[in-house]
């Protein structure tokens, strides 16, 4: 393998895993300040406990979430040289952004809410748990408006062979980045609330802390239907605009071959990449790849053989990871709704707390097939349209870039086991235990 | 002072800060195992960084950041020539990140003892290597026209390099153990202090050494000798040695550490002083050294990133220090048999 892929490799697995812990701490951090209030303005001493359950959660995926993350800084600089020259200019810009406006919000409110109970009021308590989500999705809001960039540069020009800003609040504002926003965030609310509905089924199937549990459930529940509804009516106006601004990634979404009037989608197809066309295709709905590109049935959508074959992603692993995403998000919105009609019988419901535990793993997944959609459907670009990921490695070695990439498989797998271990050890215990 | 100018010592200001507040919990994290004999030594060790260390190590992202906003080229040399050494700094960065928050979650000595270990290399390392990339800074890294690096590993472990680790290592020890001697009582207080004592001659002997060998390793002094008046910087790194000295005789162990943090902010400019215009000189050629004039980002993003820092990094400054004077009480008892977050 030579440098361009062990590169592509080794940020694909630091951005994964990094991005396996941070969006429960995106979503969490919204809901543990809520409990923590609803705890201050009802004195009710279950809220105080679910605030401190939860949060204990949040602290141990927060904890991994900023060891993963300083490593993806750092990356831009080891091993993509040549894009940080080229770019450094417009996307250095915002990830400084996000560490001086976001971040360090983020990192030092959550020492003083983690060890600040008796030092602080109990107003003032759940006030910095705000200030903690307010941190934790401003940040997240600028790194997703850097990425944006990547997918869809907008306010620049390019002087001195790199690009220059030329109009920082067209960066900012753009459609592309506010979708992406919307998106990122809701899917945060899907996760969490799964995450709480698993874990709170979990114990009422055992008939524990079943007041706490229902509660908690509850939280989870709207957070969980609420967040699966949004995703999917943004995804809807968000597959519009990369049909506008990426039109090759939509066609390797969908494995459209030929440039089609009323493109229909097959429920069963196989993209046969070599011969450019699809070894499967059963089932069309007509027309409907022709409403989701532009919301008419009859428009034309351009397929992948009208594009130069050294400008198309890998098509097979677009196409199947933009299926499961879509899969799965259609199933957390009828399972939802199912959950929700239960909602007032749910000990009475065991098979419906069973799917929820097993449903856990669901939007992680989810969420990282999202990811391979819209990182894996840029290529061969690294900015779209304009630097090749191929031109903007870093002139290093394969034996630099092999032993790093083990360093990171040893070191990741270690974090992920003990920090999984934890939380599935304090998840299983539950409340009971804390005050001990 | 030009934008670029600007961007040079905010620059430099930045990693001061870093090393300044991220600089004790080294310390405290290299001290570890030398301090802490007992469980509780070490919980009230860890203790007393617990609330802070996040906060402190965001100044690393942020001096990061503003490298990649306002010398863009400079990050993707700079991080790429340094890749081994970097990423070495990244493993065990990562290792003592979560060290911090793992070792308590379970009661069980081997546990702990993996999580100690890692905590005293996480600490130990980056001291060191941040210590020998800075040194290297300022002799030049072999690195052409191109950016592309003519060394290894090994390259930047040479004499001077690793002069500038071990006063790196001796800066930080001096700073973790006045921060311990501010936040403990008892026998952890008592040893804090004493290694404070021991550390010092060690620091001044390595810093002068440091200093001296600067003349003939590096170029760093023509800026001075042009301008005399600088060497009121190095004046001022001398001043905050002998104050913690004497703050440390009296016991003063607040002012002691503020003493040691403006010893760890002056010789960091010592060396971004030194080093204008350069920030990242070539030992090849000084043709190809990055400067503030050559590698800086358009003067709209730095006026852009300008205002984010003018505005945000005092903001930063106010919250971080609210943080500090609520956690600036001695570490108590209670405070390791509170219910939930003790370490």
């Amino acid at each position: 393998m030579d440098v361009v892929m062990l590169s592509r490799l080794q940020f694909y697995a630091t951005s994964a895993f990094h991005f396996l812990f941070v969006p429960l701490t995106l979503g969490l951090s919204w809901v543990v300040a809520y409990m923590e209030t609803r705890y201050v303005r009802t004195g009710d001493e279950t809220y105080l406990k679910m605030t401190k359950f939860w949060g204990k959660i949040f602290l141990i995926n927060f904890a991994v979430g900023v060891v993963t993350g300083i490593t993806l800084e750092f990356q831009f600089g080891t091993n993509w040289s040549g894009y940080s020259k080229y770019m450094g200019d417009i996307f250095g810009t915002l990830l400084a952004i996000e560490a001086t406006a976001a971040f360090f919000l983020e990192s030092t409110f959550i020492g003083v809410w983690h060890f600040g109970w008796k030092k602080l009021s109990a107003k003032a308590h759940a006030a910095v748990a705000w200030l903690v989500a307010i941190g934790a999705n401003l940040s997240a809001v600028w790194i997703l408006i850097a990425n944006s960039w990547m997918q869809n540069p907008v306010g620049y020009t390019i002087r001195g062979g790199r690009a220059e800003l030329t109009d920082f609040f067209a960066v900012i504002t753009q459609k592309f980045a506010v979708l992406q926003i919307i998106h990122v965030l809701s899917s945060a609310f899907v996760l969490v609330g799964f995450v709480i509905m698993g874990i709170s089924a979990y114990h009422l199937l055992r008939k524990q802390n079943v007041d706490f549990f229902t509660r908690s459930f509850q939280i989870g529940l709207v957070c969980g239907l609420v967040g699966s509804l949004v995703v999917a009516i943004e995804g809807d106006l968000h597959a519009k605009d990369v049909t506008e601004k990426q039109p090759v990634k939509l066609a390797a979404m969908e494995s459209l071959w030929e440039t089609t009037r009323q493109a229909p989608i097959y429920l069963l197809a196989l993209p046969d990449e070599e011969n450019g066309r699809n070894a499967i295709e059963l089932l069309p709905i007509p027309g409907a790849l022709s409403f989701l590109g532009h919301g008419d049935v009859n428009a034309e959508i351009r397929g992948l053989n009208d594009f130069p074959r050294d400008e198309r992603p890998p098509v097979l692993w677009t196409f199947l990871a933009f299926r499961g995403m879509v899969g799965l998000g259609t199933y957390f919105i009828l399972i939802t709704i199912y959950a929700f009609i239960r909602r007032k019988k749910l000990l009475e419901s065991p098979l419906l707390l069973k799917i929820l535990v097993l449903s856990i793993p669901l939007p992680y997944i989810a969420i990282q097939l999202g990811w391979v959609v819209t990182e894996l459907g840029r290529q061969p670009w690294i900015v779209w349209g304009m630097l090749r990921t191929a031109d903007a490695v870093s002139a290093v070695s394969v034996l630099q870039v092999a032993t790093t990439l083990v360093g990171f498989f040893l070191i990741y797998s270690l974090l992920g086991i003990v920090g999984y271990y934890l939380i599935f050890k304090h998840a299983k215990q539950g409340p009971q235990l804390e005050s001990a | 002072m030009d934008l670029q100018a600007i961007w040079f010592f905010l620059w430099g200001l930045l990693w001061a800060i870093f090393f300044m507040t991220s600089g004790f919990d080294f310390g405290i994290g290299t001290l570890l195992p030398f301090i802490g004999k007992t469980d509780e030594e070490k919980r009230t060790m860890i203790a007393s960084l617990g609330p802070l260390w996040h906060g402190n190590q965001v100044w690393l992202i942020t001096a990061g950041g503003v490298t990649f906003a306002a010398f863009p080229l400079v990050y993707a040399v700079m991080f790429s020539t340094l890749y081994s050494a970097l990423m070495l700094v990244l493993f065990t960065l990562i290792l003592r990140g979560v060290a911090i928050e793992f070792r308590s979650q379970q009661n069980d000595p081997r546990w702990k003892r993996i999580w100690e270990i890692c905590i005293f290399i996480g600490s130990f390392a980056p001291a060191l290597l941040f210590g020998v990339a800075f040194a290297n800074i300022f002799k030049g890294i072999p690195f052409d026209a191109d950016g592309i690096y003519h060394g290894n590993l090994l390259t930047l472990l040479n004499p001077y390099g690793l002069l500038g680790g071990v006063l790196f290592v001796m800066l930080f020890l001096q700073h973790g153990a006045l921060w311990l001697s501010i936040k403990t009582t008892g026998t952890v207080q008592q040893r804090a202090a004493a290694v404070g004592q021991k550390a010092w001659p060690v620091l001044v002997a390595v810093a002068v050494i440091f200093l001296a060998a600067s003349w003939y390793a590096t170029d760093l002094y023509a800026n001075y000798l042009n301008h005399p008046a600088l060497f009121l910087v190095i004046a001022l790194a001398v001043a905050g040695l002998l104050a913690a000295r004497l703050f440390m005789a009296g016991q003063s162990w607040i002012k002691a550490w503020a003493a040691s943090a403006v010893t760890i902010v002056s010789c960091t400019f010592y060396g971004v002083i030194g080093l204008f215009p350069s920030l990242f000189p070539s030992s090849l050629d000084s043709a190809f050294n990055l400067t503030a004039r050559n590698a800086s980002s358009s003067p709209l993003t730095l006026k852009i990133m300008l205002v984010v820092v003018i505005v945000f990094v005092p903001i930063v400054l106010i919250y971080q220090i609210w943080a500090f004077k609520l956690f600036g009480s001695k570490v108590a008892a209670a405070d390791l048999a509170h219910e939930e977050g003790a370490y």
